[in-house]
């Protein structure tokens, strides 16, 4: 109710809006300043690199998926990406299953140990995957050994990835399990459900968004990914060369050995943005609606 | 399942359970059985995933003694790599931290055509790839970039430079401040503030004694993610630095460098530094996380 005389009350014609409580400064200075953040940090870049990349036409999107092996480096991005948001899907939410509904102890200390890759540096994760498995370690001659390639090879990245976004999707799907009522699977359970089919029937639909949601986000981050997968990949051109790390080659090719432009890299760029914004955008409706449902 | 095992069943022969009584018990075991494989699944998981890799740096980097450790911290090289990431840090948690509880007043407070555009704003540097991030520096303020005029005629360098590193920083750190005081925001409601502002508390007044008191936790929460990410953030940063060795060179670039330079005995060292720091924020923020749940509730 008093949500929606307030909003009756800034939407009156007059103009003359009135002094919320709510807002530490006024509306409008609240507002401008706000906006004037979000302007100049997010929307002026993006403005930037769109321009930049679809300005000059399609030509230098063309340029670079035909001859630089930008199509390559898509496509190993992509798989890699899809793989570790259904990994990460199932075990994500089989973790966060284990973190809400068995007691045992150590529980924080798993809670802890899970967000442990939001404090990490994504760079020191890769590090971490080299010393490992890397050629040199114990563990990663014996692989070698025994024919698993981890390091420089395409196993490297999707280990990487799955490091990076485990936190995401048991973040995404844990609030929504506390809230479910375990009442109901008792129900299942007493109307004669097993185990399996609890899950699949009671469980599993309340968490479809969540899961979604967080695989989404554990998707899109992966599409990104630069740190964790720059010394673990090995950027070998057409094998383990990623999207990020081929844009990286192109805007400065003195870094690494590459060629191109910053022209291409806009191109390049654009498109995986535009992949990334979207992905956002259905990940914000996907998590925000059943919420919605819930209020009403 | 458990509930029903821990109920005190009465002592019934055997054949006088029911069916549904005996299929109750056997799935009681099968329960616990399916429980413990859950969690030895998730536990294995976390370790083989997380806690091994974690291992394998503290094993690696400490194997080299504490003279390799000293030795490295003495390089010139390392310390104004750590000055730099530190100041990076420190700037970008300020701005973010300032700028981000503005940001998520508005959209837990006020009502606007296309907030739901300015959230996803919010979060957009999320899923936007760090190298993107830099690239659009670059376009800004490189060569033929918009502003490359503007900054030329004044001599303020950007690009290659402390500026422009900082604000590919506090790009990527944005939604972490919003994204968690927000929702403590919205859960708060207004009526302290309503009451404070009535009981004749200016805005700000009412802010700093009311509102800034009941975020504090949510607030520290979303300013350990923010420094966590900014600390580690390596793929703008590399873009617009120039790699500048001993000017433009951050911790994590160190660590790129020497990597690829075979020194994996420093890169290892200054990892493990940031690795165990990043530990400390992680006590940090399970703490906060601990107590903006409890005060949420």
């Amino acid at each position: 109710m008093a949500q929606a005389t307030i909003e009756r009350e800034t939407k009156r014609p007059s103009g003359r809006v009135r002094r919320r409580p709510g807002a530490a400064l006024g509306p409008w200075p609240l507002r401008g300043v706000a906006l004037l953040y979000l302007g100049l940090f997010i929307l002026l870049p993006v403005a930037a690199i769109l321009q930049r990349g679809f300005g000059n036409g399609l030509m230098n999107l063309r340029d670079a998926m035909t001859s630089l092996g930008a199509w390559n480096a898509i496509r190993l991005t992509l798989v890699t990406a899809a793989l570790t948001a259904i990994i990460n899907g199932v075990l994500g939410t089989l973790l966060a299953y284990v973190l809400v509904r068995i007691r045992f102890p150590g529980r924080d200390l798993l809670s802890a140990v899970v967000d442990l890759p939001f404090a990490v540096p994504t760079l020191v994760a890769g590090l971490m995957l080299v010393a490992l498995y890397g050629p040199n370690s114990t563990l990663g001659g014996w692989l070698e050994h025994h024919g698993i390639h981890i390091i420089f090879a395409p196993l490297g990245i999707l280990l990487a990835l799955l490091f990076v976004t485990l936190p995401l999707v048991v973040r995404s799907v844990q609030p929504v399990l506390l809230e479910l009522d375990p009442a109901e699977e008792e129900a299942a359970r007493v109307l004669g459900a097993g185990g399996w089919t609890t899950f699949r029937k009671v469980v599993f639909p309340a968490l479809r968004p969540a899961i979604a949601g967080g695989a989404l986000l554990a998707f899109s981050r992966s599409l990104g990914e630069f740190g964790a997968i720059v010394i673990v990949a090995g950027n070998i051109p057409n094998k383990t060369l990623t999207a990020p790390v081929f844009i990286s080659q192109l805007i400065n090719p003195t870094n690494y050995g590459g060629s191109g432009g910053p022209d291409q890299a806009a191109a390049v760029s654009a498109l995986l943005f535009g992949l990334s914004f979207v992905l956002v955008l259905l990940t914000e409706k996907l998590v925000s609606s059943p919420s919605k449902g819930s209020e009403s | 399942m458990s509930t029903q095992t821990r109920e005190p069943s009465q002592p019934a022969p055997i054949d006088r359970l029911t069916v549904t009584e005996r299929a109750r018990n056997s799935d009681a075991g099968r329960g616990r059985l399916a429980r413990g494989l859950m969690l030895a699944v998730a536990l294995l998981y976390v370790l083989a995933l997380l806690l091994a890799p974690l291992g394998g740096i503290i094993f690696y980097g400490l194997k080299s003694g504490l003279g390799a450790i000293g030795r490295t911290f003495s390089l010139p090289d390392v310390r104004h790599a750590f000055y730099l990431t530190f100041v990076i840090m420190l700037v970008t948690v300020a701005v973010t931290t300032a700028f981000g509880v503005v940001v998520a007043l508005l959209l837990a407070r006020d009502r606007f055509p296309g907030k739901r555009l300015v959230s996803a704003l919010v979060n957009l540097p999320l899923a936007v790839s760090p190298v993107i991030v830099g690239l659009m520096a670059v376009l800004l303020f490189g060569r033929s970039g918009w502003f490359e005029s503007f900054i030329a005629a004044r001599g303020i360098q950007i690009i290659f430079a402390l500026p422009s590193m900082i604000l590919v920083t506090i790009f990527i750190s944005i939604p972490f401040v919003v994204r968690e005081v927000v929702p403590v925001l919205e859960e708060l409601g207004m009526e302290e503030e309503q009451a404070a502002w009535t009981l004749g508390a200016s805005r700000l007044q009412t802010f700093f004694r009311v509102t800034l008191p009941n975020i504090r936790w949510g607030l520290l929460y979303g300013i350990a993610l923010s420094t966590a990410r900014a600390i580690g953030e390596v793929g703008a940063v590399l873009i617009v630095s120039g790699l500048l060795q001993g000017r433009t060179e951050t911790a994590t670039l160190y660590i790129l460098r020497a990597f690829d330079q075979f020194q994996e005995q420093q890169a290892y060292i200054v990892a493990l530094t940031l690795a165990a720091f990043s530990i400390l924020l992680l006590i940090g923020i399970e703490t906060f996380k601990r107590k903006r749940t409890r005060e949420a509730s």
